[in-house]
């Protein structure tokens, strides 16, 4: 079967054209995907960042902006290797979240 | 611009508060900030690893692709070299192409070239920076290879009755470089002048180089 992210000669409609600076983390996302699969540390490499991006599932394929699955897949890898724990991850975003509401 | 962000300057007037003035907002945008501040905590990397990256990424610009589009436009050799070896011929003006393999494809009166990716997003970002949203959305990918002529329409680009237009559909191992063809009435113009007329659209293969006329004052 076909893969959702294949999308090659499928029916779509017309092209926004519209031209905008990448926003911060946007170029942050892919500042520190090229630092993990830099030579010297070798965490991840672009054919994982791929694997792990059409693996997300086609309903979140379709949801996220592009840089929004990028670092969802490059959680997943991180995850799925080790570097960081589902533990570690949850206490980091609570912090976020708290600091978000001012508390810090 | 390069220097929205500068938090880490010395130099700012402002003491920036990062922690209350760059809040994330977004789902993404926390999950990135955590996975940031995880790997720095861990010293997988440091900020200024960061950001020696992030200007590396605001170092590559289409006016490199331009400037190795001009070349090639004034002298023939070059262009041989570019179209037999393009690495090596992008480093012989001081562009680093990158790990990944650069194939220049040139435009001629018998040969339209239009690139896309439709699995993802593979593009020369060191030639011509990160890609724009259209080339990685849904529509532009689907419709590339199907019928690039209405795509073309879609970018303000005619090509002349009869022209075929192949498309290249890159991969992460391959990104390719459409060479345009020089434009009319540009014999007199220096090779400074020649990357004016250069765009970003122009390498990818949806629009024709700018002519002369129309650069004149922009």
């Amino acid at each position: 079967m076909r893969a959702h992210h294949d999308l090659g000669g499928r029916p779509a409609g017309a092209i926004d054209r519209t031209e905008r600076e990448l926003e911060p983390w946007e170029k942050r996302v892919d500042a520190i995907f090229q630092l993990l699969a830099a030579p010297e540390r070798r965490i991840l490499r672009v054919d994982e960042l791929r694997r792990a991006i059409e693996g997300l599932g086609g309903e979140e394929y379709d949801r996220l902006g592009y840089y929004e699955c990028w670092i969802a897949a490059m959680v997943n890898l991180l995850l799925e290797k080790g570097v960081l724990t589902i533990d570690e991850l949850g206490r980091k975003l609570d912090e976020v979240r708290l600091r978000e509401q001012g508390v810090s | 611009m390069h220097d929205d962000h500068d938090h880490d300057s010395p130099a700012h007037p402002h003491l920036k508060r990062p922690d209350v003035e760059d809040l994330p907002v977004t789902e993404s945008q926390r999950l990135e900030t955590a996975v940031r501040e995880l790997l720095l905590e861990k010293g997988v990397f440091d900020t200024a690893d960061l950001r020696r990256v992030l200007e590396m990424i605001d170092s590559w610009v289409p006016s490199h692709g331009a400037r190795i589009v001009a070349r090639a436009w004034v002298d023939s050799s070059y262009k041989q070299r570019l179209l037999n070896d393009a690495p090596a011929a992008v480093r012989e003006l001081g562009i680093d192409p990158g790990p990944t393999q650069l194939v220049v494809i040139e435009n001629t009166p018998e040969r339209h070239n239009l690139v896309v990716c439709t699995l993802c997003s593979c593009y020369p970002r060191r030639i011509l920076g990160l890609p724009p949203d259209w080339y990685k959305s849904r529509a532009y990918r689907s419709r590339a290879v199907r019928e690039p002529r209405a795509v073309l329409a879609e970018f303000g680009t005619e090509l002349p009755e009869g022209v075929p237009v192949h498309v290249h559909d890159s991969t992460a191992d391959l990104r390719y470089l459409v060479l345009p063809m020089r434009p009319a009435d540009t014999e007199g113009m220096s090779e400074e002048q020649l990357v004016e007329l250069v765009s970003r659209d122009s390498m990818i293969g949806v629009a024709l180089p700018m002519s002369p006329a129309a650069s004149v004052g922009g």
